[in-house]
């Protein structure tokens, strides 16, 4: 099913990220923020729950993802528009679609290498105490699926713009939206004038909701749906977009 | 092998290209004139499928390249302008990538980069990120990247733009040296190089073809053989002592 043509583009952009700066100083970043927001000694911290799980790292992995994701994913278009490579991709004997689904699975890869580092974690309360792997190994695939569904977001403002700052800042703010769509606060103030079937939307939409019912370890087709079903979508934006492009 | 009819690209209220129509055929090397902005890289996107036309259609070695896109694109190597490259990457990782997805066979490969760095003259740099080249290395990779799956049909966009006089000569002796098997066109400002290097010229300005024929013929309508003189009647609609159009 997957093309050579994607086979090809996927391992040179991966290998990209480990020829370049870009690939070591995400991942240096990543994995010093996320062991020290999981062990920081504040309130709802790994210390203070004297529980042998990852439930605080999981609940700081979006957070990280919401600026970490764009700056990964704001390359990946905007770089080739704004040096003029995307002329030399695009008119080799590569469809569009190829093109996008090779480089968004790289990046995506590349990700779930940033969370695979993160594995001392699981060492660490494995040594501790005596967690349920099972919830952490679900922890981790909900955390992989968000992951992919920033970047298939970023993806998309990527491939609007040649700017990357510009790139940037729209997934930010849109991993954002989607993120807090159903948070208590943003269903407040919607259901303060739109009615019910609004707000209800807005809560369905929400990563934030499916994201926390996963990583507590439950698994449910729903959300799994919900996830192909938003990067199904916004990486599909992103080849339609870059298809209109070509008739501009 | 090219046959552009009627084409025609719009931006908006802007007629890029408008109405162009000429054919080439293997063995030519058609020299494209014309002065800036007047529609020549448009033209070369729109027959290497980058960007669509609003109108008419173009067909290479026969295909549609708006039907058969992928087709089309296996048979061009294009340089386009500017010779964008990927910058970090290693020369030898560069041709490989684009070898690899041309689909060369993984035995012939090593085989093919290594004519192409020959060609080019290439093989002092092949370890070098290709951030690190000058100017000249550029275009030189770029076009090597062109020529890695020995395709029927080149196409230039300004391929000698930038470089050295002596750079420039090994481009256009390597260019007619790969003519007789191959379909070229290039792109170009500079006048002599279409004396030099092609078998026909074709003027367009403001994307409308203007003149269509041999360099011979378009030096033969100055008195003096002044190809400027000639140059600047065409695309200015000015008359010029000396030229009779």
């Amino acid at each position: 099913m997957i093309s050579h043509s994607v086979k090809v583009i996927f391992k040179k952009e991966l290998k990209n990220y480990f020829s370049s700066p870009l690939g070591y100083v995400f991942l240096t970043i990543f994995i010093f923020a996320i062991g020290y927001v999981t062990f920081e000694p504040g309130r709802g911290s790994f210390f203070q729950m004297r529980q042998s799980d990852l439930s605080a790292f999981f609940k700081y992995v979006p957070w990280l993802f919401i600026i970490l994701v764009p700056a990964v994913s704001m390359k990946l278009w905007a770089e080739e528009k704004k040096s003029g490579t995307i002329e030399l991709l695009l008119t080799l004997p590569v469809t569009v679609t190829e093109a996008v689904l090779g480089k968004f699975l790289a990046a995506w890869a590349f990700l779930a290498i940033a969370l695979i580092c993160t594995f001392p974690l699981v060492l660490t309360v494995a040594y501790l105490g005596n967690p349920d792997l099972g919830v952490i190994f679900i922890g981790y695939i909900a955390s992989f699926l968000l992951a992919g569904s920033f970047l298939a977001i970023g993806n998309f403002f990527s491939a609007l713009t040649k700017n990357q700052v510009v790139s940037f800042i729209l997934s930010v703010v849109f991993c954002y939206l989607f993120f807090m769509a159903g948070s208590p606060p943003t269903l407040e103030f919607l259901s303060s004038f739109s009615p019910k079937y609004v707000v209800n939307l807005f809560e369905s939409l929400s990563v934030l909701d499916h994201f926390s019912s996963m990583s507590a370890g439950l698994i449910a087709l729903g959300d799994l749906w919900f996830y192909a079903v938003l990067i199904t979508g916004w990486v599909f934006g992103s080849i339609v977009l870059l298809t209109d492009k070509k008739q501009a | 092998m090219i046959k552009v009819n009627q084409l025609a690209k719009n931006y908006g209220p802007i007629k890029a290209v408008n109405n162009l129509t000429f054919s080439a055929k293997k063995g030519d090397v058609l020299g494209f004139l014309g002065p800036n902005g007047a529609g020549k890289s448009t033209t070369m996107k729109i027959l290497t499928g980058f960007i669509s036309p609003s109108h008419g259609d173009a067909t290479v070695c026969g295909l549609s390249v708006e039907d058969y896109p992928i087709e089309v694109k296996s048979k061009i190597g294009y340089m386009p302008e500017n010779a964008p490259l990927y910058d970090d990457m290693t020369v030898l990782d560069f041709l490989s990538f684009i070898a690899d997805l041309r689909e060369i066979p993984k035995a012939a490969i090593t085989h093919k980069i290594q004519e192409v760095l020959d060609l080019c003259a290439l093989n002092g740099v092949k370890h070098q990120t290709i951030e690190t080249l000058s100017k000249g290395f550029k275009r030189r990779l770029s076009l090597a990247q062109a020529l890695i799956h020995d395709p029927e049909v080149l196409i230039l966009d300004e391929p000698t733009d930038g470089l050295d006089p002596n750079q420039k000569h090994d481009v256009r002796e390597l260019i007619k040296k790969l003519s007789h098997n191959k379909c070229i066109i290039l792109s170009t400002h500079i006048l002599e190089e279409v004396e030099s290097v092609c078998n026909r010229a074709i003027i367009i300005s403001n994307g409308e073809k203007k003149f269509d024929g041999t360099p011979e013929e378009l030096k033969n309508k100055s008195s003096e053989h002044k190809l400027d003189d000639v140059f600047r009647a065409i695309t200015t609609g000015e008359s010029v002592q000396g030229v009779n159009l």
